[in-house]
């Protein structure tokens, strides 16, 4: 049994620790809000975005010789996939469920014979990667999480999916991040960027307001196609940045749910460690008592 | 009657509510989007936006480029950028411009498509700068 001295020196660290994770769930905790404003209020330009680019599409339907970003290549066969984490870990399974998910894609695509690249957003993907797949790895992003996430992050990084694709490197791509459901869930999931998924509610429901606003033809300055080829890119950027601050979120609201549960297992450790300790003490006690005792009757 | 005048960026809602008139930035011209306009979907070159209200300017907001989606009864801009002309910063603007003009001297001359992107954001922000001086 450990003594005296050990026992109250792990029950001193145990409550430091437990303190530090009580503040660093504080911390998320703060940031976590922070993190939800700015993805509350980058929702409309996303929402205007779909709007213009549902009209769009409808007004250009049937038009030979679509940009890239919408129709991709035509081809098939090579794959870039964009694993998003946060940049430090302390976060639970956040970080591990992106890495999970985005090796079971790889593995999939390479049993149908494509070709994968990767492109990893975040400190945590860019060290696993090198770890596992430094041989695909064509690009990296890192050093922005944690703090609020600035446009430019997700306009660059749509820069270079864009230059990748015209410069046919590409077919695919698609995004590998955490969604954001609440502070206690978020779940993996793919994103297919190229070629772009349109969903038909979207274009429909464009369409369809377009219609019920006003019945005249829309106008276009300059014509459909360049204005396309102008706003897709635009897209990109947007879903991306809409991917990083879900990233964002979610990374503090698993941070904040993994401290605690430390918070509370550290509170659990000392409760156990205290009773083996005074356990430990009244044992001390009782023998030295019966060790007088006995010297006493000896007598 | 009032037009509902929209100005997002990507981070955020800058301005909604509604104005007699909007004058914005085309990447053909200036353009005013008033009540009862038939509907139209704008390019935005760099520039300043004017809300008018009662036949005076109330409002300027620069843009560093975009789309306008007009109606009868609204106006949208989508702006890359945006922000009130009162905050803009000449120092920071200055700086983008050299860092571009520094680009375009090294860029590949016979990249039409490049070189086009670069003067595109050359003109923005030498219009972000003239907006800021105009106003001080």
């Amino acid at each position: 049994m450990a003594s005296l001295k050990e026992l109250r020196a792990r029950i001193g660290s145990i409550k430091s620790t437990r303190k530090i994770t009580s503040a660093m769930k504080m911390v998320a905790a703060a940031k976590l809000r922070r993190a939800q404003v700015s993805a509350e209020a980058a929702r409309p330009y996303a929402a205007a975005m779909r709007r213009m680019l549902g009209e769009l599409a409808a007004a250009t339907k049937g038009e030979e010789g679509a940009p890239r970003l919408l129709a991709g290549t035509g081809q098939d066969k090579v794959h870039l996939l964009i694993p998003i984490t946060s940049d430090r870990g302390l976060c639970g399974g956040f970080n591990s469920n992106v890495h999970r998910l985005t090796l079971q894609t790889i593995k999939k695509l390479q049993a149908e014979g494509k070709t994968v690249k990767l492109l990893p957003v975040g400190r945590r993907a860019l060290n696993f990667f090198n770890r596992e797949h430094a041989d695909l790895i064509v690009d990296k992003v890192i050093g922005f999480s944690g703090k609020d996430v600035p446009f430019s992050v997700a306009s660059d990084l749509g820069d270079k999916v864009n230059a990748l694709l015209e410069a046919g490197e590409i077919d695919v791509c698609t995004l590998v991040f955490n969604k954001f459901q609440n502070a206690m869930t978020q779940t993996p999931a793919c994103l297919q960027l190229v070629p772009m998924v349109m969903d038909e509610t979207s274009v429909n429901t464009g369409a369809a307001s377009v219609k019920a606003e006003d019945a005249a033809q829309y106008e276009f300055e300059p014509d459909e196609a360049t204005l396309l080829a102008m706003l897709l890119p635009r897209n990109l950027q947007v879903q991306i940045y809409a991917s990083l601050l879900e990233t964002a979120a979610g990374e503090n609201g698993a941070r904040m749910t993994a401290m605690d549960n430390a918070t509370r297992n550290a509170g659990r450790t000392i409760d156990s460690l205290s009773k083996v300790y005074n356990r430990t003490r009244q044992t001390n006690i009782t023998n030295e008592l019966i060790e007088i005792i006995s010297g006493a009757q000896a007598v | 009657m009032p037009i509902q005048i929209e100005i997002i960026s990507p981070e955020k809602v800058l301005v909604s509510r509604e104005v007699d008139m909007v004058v914005m930035p085309g990447a053909e011209g200036d353009i005013a989007a008033m009540p009862e306009r038939a509907p139209m979907m704008l390019l935005l070159r760099g520039g300043v936006v004017s809300l008018y209200e009662n036949d005076t300017v109330t409002d300027r907001y620069f843009v560093g480029g975009g789309f306008a989606d007009m109606t009868a009864t609204r106006c949208t801009i989508l702006a890359d950028k945006a922000e009130p002309v009162s905050a803009i910063s000449i120092d920071n603007a200055t700086a983008a411009l050299e860092a571009l003009t520094e680009a375009w001297d090294k860029a590949d001359k016979t990249d039409i498509s490049r070189l086009d992107v670069l003067q595109d954001k050359i003109l923005s922000v030498r219009a972000e700068i003239d907006a800021g001086s105009s106003s001080l």
